[in-house]
């Protein structure tokens, strides 16, 4: 255990990958070794990319990393995608638009299955961010699971996300609809040769314009990521995005609320795992189940029951 | 959740015919695996590297083009440099009997060619894989 963190801080590959799979796994080290290592993380800048199935999120990734790669910085990229509700498999299919960068050793991808979270990226995510921070990566790219409308746990794990849609999915009542259209730092319009692009891009903006906080109010560039064209001004804008975050402070708080969320998830994992132990794996709730149903108790009874067994209540 | 086993499926060289690929993807899918599929026309280092990034427990690589005595053991050999060498590794696709033995030989754990029931695929894996 030891060697792999001597490894991962050599920036090793092969351990830092070997290290993911720990945490994804929940393997019971995972703890005591990020312990040590977390000193070394709070380096990498993380950027969410997020959006519909098909709206173009692996190939604008692949055209960013390509892109901030010139400037010699170091990218992780870190790519989820759906796990099978039926039998926990998977098909991770991100790379496919990204295997010029198989070849790039400055670059290091990960592909993760959802794993039965529900929120666009997986549980594990965080702590595989931490590891590719900790690795050495300057920036990080989280391209998310596509993503309906609710889907926005990928702002709470980044620090400037960029929202891409495509022309064509809806009239500007989906626009100022709550949920994912309020996530975004920056908008991106891709496959901007489409019908309909600039009426898209238009209605964004106007539903941007109406932004109570108008400190920041997000850029929408239109991209063909496919053939490489409007990723500068992407680039752009998340730089100016991450300008903005420095100087105003909002970088420094949007982290804390950041790792108050993952604090949140931590206790509550840890919270629940102890939670099935003391109720004998979940048995007491079999049981107080089946009286429940037969009205000899009722789920707040039986909630006060349960939580006893924590010392909580 | 118990912990999937993660295969990369690999499309080595220049052929343009994944629809095997995606079937055998697919089938491990439904066996409740994890599978990285890299797209078409591979080369060797793009398949190792990914292999290695990914910590996957297997690298299944489908060939059809007739240069599988060449890219095959390459791709063993690179993963074996880049510190892989645990990582299990099988084949198929169009690959005639006579040629089997060499890649065997060439550290190719099995070759599953036409006609193999994708079950037979599944148990391999599922046997073989360093837990």
């Amino acid at each position: 255990m030891d060697n792999l963190k001597e490894r991962l801080l050599n920036g090793e590959k092969r351990a830092a990958a070997r290290l993911i799979s720990i945490v994804e796994n929940n393997e019971d080290v995972d703890q005591i070794l990020l312990k040590d290592l977390y000193k070394n993380t709070g380096n990498a800048y993380i950027i969410g990319i997020t959006g519909p199935p098909g709206a173009g999120k692996s190939t604008l990734t692949d055209k960013l990393v390509k892109s901030v790669r010139k400037t010699g910085a170091s990218v992780g990229v870190i790519a989820i995608d759906p796990t099978s509700p039926f039998t926990g498999g998977a098909i991770l299919g991100d790379r496919v638009r990204m295997s010029d960068l198989n070849t790039d050793d400055g670059v290091f991808i990960r592909s993760m299955g959802a794993r039965g979270h529900l929120g666009g990226i997986s549980e594990a995510t965080g702590a595989a961010v931490d590891i590719l921070d900790i690795f050495g990566c300057d920036y990080i790219f989280i391209e998310t699971v596509g993503v309906g409308q609710s889907e926005v746990d990928i702002v709470k794990a980044c620090d400037t996300t960029v929202l891409v849609s495509v022309p064509g999915l809806g009239d500007d009542i989906q626009a100022i609809k709550a949920g994912v259209m309020e996530i975004g730092d920056v908008f991106v319009i891709n496959k901007a040769d489409r019908d309909g692009a600039i009426k898209t891009k238009n209605e964004i903006a106007m539903m941007l314009e109406l932004k109570e906080d108008r400190s920041w109010i997000p850029p929408v560039d239109m991209t063909i990521a496919a053939n490489n064209e409007g990723i500068e001004g992407v680039l752009e804008s998340i730089a100016k995005h991450k300008e903005y975050m420095l100087e105003s402070g909002n970088g420094f708080k949007r982290r804390v609320e950041n790792r108050k969320n993952s604090l949140m998830n931590l206790v509550k994992d840890r919270m629940t795992r102890v939670l099935l132990e003391k109720t004998t794996n979940g048995g007491m709730f079999e049981e107080l189940a089946q009286k429940i149903v037969a009205k000899e108790s009722d789920p707040y009874t039986a909630t006060d029951l349960i939580l006893g067994k924590l010392n909580l209540s | 959740m118990s912990k999937p086993i993660r295969v990369l499926v690999a499309k080595p060289g220049l052929d343009g015919h994944d629809r095997g690929a995606k079937v055998v993807a697919r089938a491990l899918r439904d066996a409740g695996m994890e599978v990285i599929y890299t797209g078409l026309r591979q080369t060797p280092e793009q398949i190792a590297n990914a292999a290695i990034q990914e910590d996957v427990d297997c690298v299944a690589c489908s060939i059809l083009s007739g240069a599988h005595s060449t890219l095959l053991p390459r791709v063993k050999e690179l993963l074996k440099e880049k510190g892989g060498d645990d990582i299990l590794f099988i084949g198929g696709g169009v690959i005639p009997a006579d040629d089997i033995p060499y890649l065997k030989e060439k550290g190719c754990a099995e070759v599953f060619t036409p006609g193999t029931p994708t079950t037979v695929t599944i148990d391999f894996i599922k046997a073989n894989v360093k837990k």
